[in-house]
């Protein structure tokens, strides 16, 4: 997919200006409230007329002032999830489900009902009343009417910001499968990090109404660890515990991590922040860290007053931090070995 | 209670078919102006709502004045339009009709327009984005959504259809048979000596179908709310 902007909007006291070229299939819009993302949302939508500027969408011109160009939003083809699920009050699931199954193209239609219900697990809800679903249940319908409309693009407004953290990282897995399942581009607009770094991986920057930047999840992590309160988080897909002591022991990059948070689930994510990593250059005889691994130090950069520190440990990565005299007294460069202590319970299962 | 000659009947039943026709032919251009006024950005967007509205403030005899001085034979409308078409209004039930769509359109119009205020706009987005069309999304989006403020709207419009009086008389006169409704006929009766007894009959009538018309409201109203 190819997004082609230049945008300009005069909201009063708020204008928009963006321009920008991105490619890819999984775009995040990253920003604070406020400065901007949803606007551009319903401009790119054709919900808001811009004041002047084109949009081309993969070389199609959706908007083009200087043409009079303005394809209505419901020719465009670009499918909005919203922050709040929308669905119909007086349709049941299914005809809200196939309220744009019905009005695309027949030549367009590339999502088959039945295996995105079961993606999204929905089939039990059909013939329910939307009144009777729980609040996830609501958004999971809402993104499968918006799948089942076979848009070229998906544009998620802020999906995720309505739910609670459990359901929240539920909803991701769905988004991840939906998208995963039926190759549908995406850009996922949020002011969340986190988010961005599950949901994106070209990522543009928005500030007070302008495109800051373009750059990656990962990029912007790391440039932002050093200011952030939580530092650099660690994201880790583990799977197939084996119960130790009360904990749970998951195999990761050839060796094994011991985690307290206990989980049910066969597979959990879980998150681990960059300040929780202790950095040792010898071998301790004895130490209270549950998880001791011996790494090489694959990267640093630097990040305000901080050095974080990418580790290898066998196939498995982390992001450590460390204030710049303790990566002195380290010797921490690239190459060298060290050794990261963390806590059983330094691990934090999102979700 | 006196016996209803034919003259009462027919005073009746032309003031259901006045109030009935005049809410019909009305709700096509009532739903017009709410939604334009709802949903639509246009210059003299104030001068539309002014001109909706005029009627509710207008002593109804201004607006039958008015009409007649518009509709009648040397009337603009009449002239140009209504004799062209060998269609003559004034002294007719069909007059009635149009005194009484005037009369109770602001009513109507306002009621429309506060149930499509309360449909939510992400939902018209969601339609549009799901590939409906603006007519589409009125069909199975706006209509659905505001079915009872359209109800409500319409109701409004025939209750005071049924209570109309003063454009009715100027434009529709006051014939027995021909465009003598309830309020005309009570208002012959009560000037005359021995017309009490049958004035407070038709009263009694009037009564009895109004609150039938409400509580028909109120039913619709709750069917409404259950399918929502």
């Amino acid at each position: 997919m190819e997004l082609d902007v230049d945008l300009h909007k005069n909201l009063g006291a708020f204008s928009l200006d963006a321009a920008f070229t991105v490619q890819g299939e999984r775009i995040g819009v990253f920003g604070p409230s406020g400065s901007g993302k949803s606007t551009l949302a319903s401009l790119l939508a054709g919900l808001q007329r811009p004041d002047k500027g084109h949009i081309r969408l993969d070389g199609e011109v959706l908007y083009d002032s200087s043409c009079a160009v303005d394809v209505p939003p419901e020719r465009r083809r670009i499918g909005i999830v919203f922050q709040r699920p929308h669905l119909f009050p007086h349709m049941n699931v299914r005809a809200n489900l196939l309220y744009g199954f019905r009005r695309s193209a027949p030549s367009d239609r590339r999502i088959d009902f039945d295996s995105l219900v079961e993606v999204l697990q929905i089939g039990h809800l059909l013939s329910r009343g939307v009144h009777n679903l729980s609040g996830g249940e609501k958004q999971r319908v809402a993104i499968a009417r918006t799948v089942l409309s076979s848009p070229r693009l998906l544009l998620m407004d802020e999906p995720l910001s309505a739910l609670d953290d459990s359901l929240k990282f539920q909803i991701i897995d769905y988004l991840k499968a939906a998208g995963e399942a039926f190759r549908i581009p995406h850009l996922f607009i949020s002011h969340s990090l986190l988010e961005m770094r599950i949901m994106a991986d070209r990522v543009l920057a928005v500030g007070a109404g302008r495109i800051e930047a373009q750059t990656t999840a990962e990029e912007l992590a790391r440039s932002r660890m050093g200011q952030s309160p939580v530092g650099y988080i660690n994201l880790l897909r583990l799977a197939h515990p084996r119960r130790v002591d009360g904990m749970s022991a998951y195999a990761w990059g050839g060796t094994e991590l011991l985690i307290s948070a206990a989980n049910e689930r066969p597979e959990a994510l879980f998150e681990l922040s960059s300040k929780d990593i202790i950095l040792i250059k010898q071998h301790p005889d004895a130490i209270s860290a549950r998880n001791l691994l011996d790494c090489i130090v694959a990267d640093t950069f630097r990040s305000g007053n901080k050095v974080g520190v990418e580790l290898a440990c066998g196939g498995g990565r982390l992001v450590a931090e460390v204030v710049q005299e303790a990566a002195r007294d380290l010797g921490i460069e690239t190459g060298s070995r060290l050794f990261a202590a963390i806590k059983a319970s330094a691990f934090r299962r999102l979700g | 209670m006196p016996a209803f000659t034919s003259a009462e009947y027919m005073a009746i039943l032309l003031s259901l078919k006045v109030s009935i026709v005049a809410t019909l032919v009305s709700l096509p251009f009532g739903f017009g102006a709410a939604y334009a006024m709802t949903y639509r950005q246009f210059r003299g967007k104030v001068l539309l709502d002014v001109a909706v509205n005029l009627p509710l403030t207008l002593p109804p005899v201004v607006i039958g004045y008015l009409l007649l001085l518009l509709l009648g034979q040397r009337g603009f409308i009449g002239r140009h339009l209504l004799q062209p078409l060998g269609i003559t209004l004034i002294f007719t039930w069909k007059a009635a009709v149009v005194a009484t769509a005037v009369v109770g359109f602001p009513l109507m119009v306002r009621s429309i327009r506060l149930g499509m205020e309360g449909v939510d706009e992400r939902l018209i987005q969601a339609a549009r984005t799901l590939g409906a069309g603006w007519f589409d999304t009125i069909v199975t989006v706006i209509i659905p959504l505001s079915l009872r403020g359209i109800a409500a709207g319409s109701a409004l419009m025939f209750a005071r259809g049924l209570g109309e009086f003063g454009a009715t008389i100027v434009v529709a006169g006051n014939i027995p048979g021909v465009t003598q409704t309830i309020p005309l006929a009570i208002y012959e009766y009560a000037s005359s000596p021995d017309g009490d007894a049958m004035a407070l009959a038709l009263c009694l009538v009037s009564v009895v179908i109004s609150v039938v018309v409400l509580l028909l409201h109120e039913y619709l109203n709750r069917r409404i709310a259950k399918a929502d």
